[in-house]
């Protein structure tokens, strides 16, 4: 993939400008009044590129993308896709303990996180592989966790690229946070916090948005509202669309079609501006869905109809790109050959790296607990040594 | 003058002094930490001389008080965060145990977490309920923080400061009840070691182990053990974890008795843990069991009863007499 220089982004960043004021934003929605209205129906969402792929425009978030560019997208959502489902079939071969899919959420998490700049700083939850892969990090470190050598491992500073956070919404306070941070260095980036619509009923997913209201903290929350939190819908979550909740914090609210790669890195790269800008926090509600399961672990037939999958499938994100593109031709058949290849080999690569994953040291349970020591650490790991070594003592007699 | 005589709570106040002036990415957050200086004055004049940027207050969320800390911290930043009240911790318990303490470890070392959470705890100043807790077992219990409470004011001056430069969070424990009491500072001192131990008042006869507010109550219960002929050492923990087990053990491979006092429950508490390691350490040297003095297995009752609850003079003299009668 390739990586734009900081500089490089700088230029673009200044060229583009800001497209619309806050104010502005939520007449884009209709206002819902019912329940039934609030999750049942969908609303009126920004949409640039059709399910039928489409090239629709916007008044307000209307984007221009070359060929190369919307290649690239393309490109990433494939292999993202590779990854994913190479990740998935590594779980059901027991070398995986667990698997989060992304399944259907591509477009979502490669158009925001193609909003970024080098110097953003990313907050994910345990299932943003789309954006930690257009971060540029290596996506076999975010196997380690699920296959059980790690919490996480690696360092969030090389790729601005924090850990994954399992506990629901507690990563959008530490966004929040380092946003303030950000605005104390009078620094002119932004934070981009990944949330699901089962976290928004979190009181954290809350109090970060008091926070950041209150700060003016350069942070967008970017919810991936993908209908289902385990086995629970939307409806049990809130009453009305989640979009809509930003106005009661006092910031911008936008429902983006989470299917459509080019909406979501318009709608994102405004909100991203707009918190450069100094104009503060934006909430971003990408309407898509999990295909799969929430993981590896659940039976999505006991609580969901396969027709409502059927549904959603018909709006798949990748297929409408490429229908888009075909018929546009800003793609040739050797593109879609020479991704293909591309994606066979990153699946060949993700199934031998996390087959030759090491299980760490013994001791390494002592490691990293603290930074300047700890005595009874030091006892215990001192113990748990001579417990290890006892047993090398027996086989050598 | 580096030597003065000066409240607890006025020494806490000097030593945020010095962490501001010292490191410009030290913060201080809170509720009412600004304009008020905080419920007990901690931070009195601290956002008039160092501005709002640096002295923060905060919004009324103590999740979110220590969760965007700790997103401060990621930036780099070394934030100094005022619970007001140890009852009121509870909001961020989950922030704390499930990211504060663990985000060093998840992130293989590669990120530091120098957060600093200051709690006023325990009772005997006749507050309302939940405003007199000492829930200092819960975090103890918990790998990745450290737990610390000073006794007086040279400690508290010194004590904060160290917990501040530490890179580790640490969860600094007030004893609110003797944010009153003065003692010397001496702010040219070189400081003792964060997590050592300190033998309060040498004794032979038996040695009481206490921390935080319980301090002063067993140098009072030494003072009226002597009227009777009996010489009491008395060791002021200082850090709860970890816990600096070394002088203990020296105490009471002196002593052979020890009894362990702390406001808060006695089951499950850090009397507890000191209790059966210094068992296994010191098990020939005993020649009682180790006794526990301290709160009941009930909440923390309406203040009017909080006199019986907490431990004073005439229990925890009841538990040495107990322990010399083996």
């Amino acid at each position: 993939m390739t990586v734009e220089s900081t500089a490089a982004r700088k230029t673009t960043r200044r060229s583009s400008g800001t497209k619309r004021t806050a104010s502005a934003s939520t007449s884009t929605t209709k206002k819902t009044s019912t329940r039934a209205e609030a999750v049942a129906t969908e609303p009126e969402l920004v949409q640039l590129l059709t399910p039928e792929g489409e090239r629709v425009q916007h008044p307000d978030y209307d984007i221009d993308l070359s060929a190369e560019e919307l290649r690239g997208l393309y490109r990433d959502m494939v292999l993202t896709r590779r990854f994913d489902a190479e990740a998935t079939s590594l779980q059901r071969q027991g070398e995986l303990g667990l698997w989060a899919s992304l399944l259907g959420q591509e477009a979502a998490q490669i158009g925001s996180g193609r909003a970024l700049r080098d110097d953003d700083y990313v907050f994910p939850t345990y299932r943003e592989h789309g954006v930690a892969w257009v971060r540029g990090v290596d996506p076999t470190n975010l196997l380690g966790m699920f296959r059980g050598v790690n919490h996480g491992g690696w360092d969030p500073s090389t790729n601005n690229f924090h850990l994954y956070t399992i506990v629901l919404g507690s990563q959008t306070l530490h966004a929040t946070g380092y946003a303030m941070g950000i605005a104390k260095d009078g620094a002119d980036s932004a934070v981009l916090a990944y949330f699901g619509d089962g976290a928004s009923s979190q009181g954290d997913v809350n109090e970060s948005f008091v926070f950041s209201a209150v700060y003016n903290a350069p942070v967008v929350f970017f919810c991936q509202n993908n209908q289902w939190a385990i086995s629970e819908p939307t409806e049990k979550q809130t009453r009305v669309p989640l979009y809509q909740r930003a106005a009661g914090f006092g910031f911008p609210g936008v429902r983006v079609d989470g299917n459509d790669v080019l909406a979501c890195l318009a709608v994102t790269r405004w909100a991203l501006e707009r918190a450069r800008n100094g104009e503060g926090p934006t909430l971003i509600e990408a309407f898509t869905y999990r295909m799969a399961a929430h993981t590896t672990s659940d039976d999505p037939t006991k609580y969901r109809r396969d027709e409502e999958r059927e549904a959603w499938e018909a709006k798949d994100p990748i297929q409408r790109l490429k229908t888009y593109m075909e018929n546009e031709g800003h793609a040739d058949a050797a593109f879609f050959e020479e991704l293909e290849a591309e994606s066979e080999a990153l699946g060949k690569q993700v199934r031998e790296v996390v087959r030759a994953m090491p299980v760490p040291e013994h001791m390494a349970i002592f490691d990293n607990v603290y930074a300047d020591g700890h005595a009874l650490v030091d006892e215990e790991r001192a113990e748990f040594a001579a417990y290890q070594a006892s047993f090398a003592n027996g086989e050598a007699e | 003058m580096a030597v003065q005589k000066l409240p607890l709570a006025k020494a806490l106040n000097e030593s945020l002094r010095k962490a501001l002036e010292t490191d410009p990415k030290v913060l201080i957050m809170g509720l009412d930490v600004g304009k008020l200086g905080g419920v007990f004055r901690i931070t009195e004049g601290l956002q008039k001389d160092f501005g709002e940027d640096r002295v923060i207050d905060t919004p009324l969320a103590e999740s979110g008080i220590v969760g965007t800390a700790i997103g401060l911290a990621l930036r780099g930043y070394r934030p100094v965060v005022e619970i007001q009240f140890d009852g009121f911790v509870f909001p961020a318990y989950d922030q704390i145990v499930t990211q504060l303490a663990k985000i060093r470890a998840r992130s293989l070392g590669t990120v530091k977490m120098p957060v600093v959470i200051r709690i006023p705890y325990g009772g005997g100043i006749g507050a309302v309920e939940h405003h007199s807790e000492s829930p200092e077992s819960l975090f103890a219990h918990v790998a990745g923080l450290k737990v610390v409470t000073p006794a007086n004011s040279s400690d508290a001056y010194w004590m904060l400061q160290q917990a501040i430069q530490s890179d580790d969070p640490v969860i600094f424990f007030e004893p609110k009840r003797r944010y009153w009491d003065k003692g010397e500072v001496d702010t040219e001192a070189i400081p003792g070691e964060l997590h050592k131990a300190r033998v309060a008042r040498e004794g032979t006869d038996l040695t009481l182990v206490a921390y935080g507010p319980m301090v002063k109550t067993c140098l009072e219960v030494a003072e009226a053990a002597a009227e009777e002929g009996k010489s009491i050492e008395v060791v002021d923990l200082r850090s709860i974890s970890p816990i600096d087990f070394d002088t203990i053990q020296a105490s009471v491979e002196k002593t052979r008795r020890l009894v362990v006092v702390h406001e808060a429950p006695v089951f499950f508490g850090s009397g507890a843990e000191i209790a059966a390691r210094i068992t296994e350490r010191c098990f020939y040297h005993l020649e009682a069991p180790v006794l526990r003095v301290g709160g009941y297995h009930a909440p923390y009752p309406p203040a009017r009863l909080e006199e019986e609850y907490l431990p004073g003079l005439d229990r925890v003299l009841d538990a040495v007499d107990r322990s010399l009668a083996y």
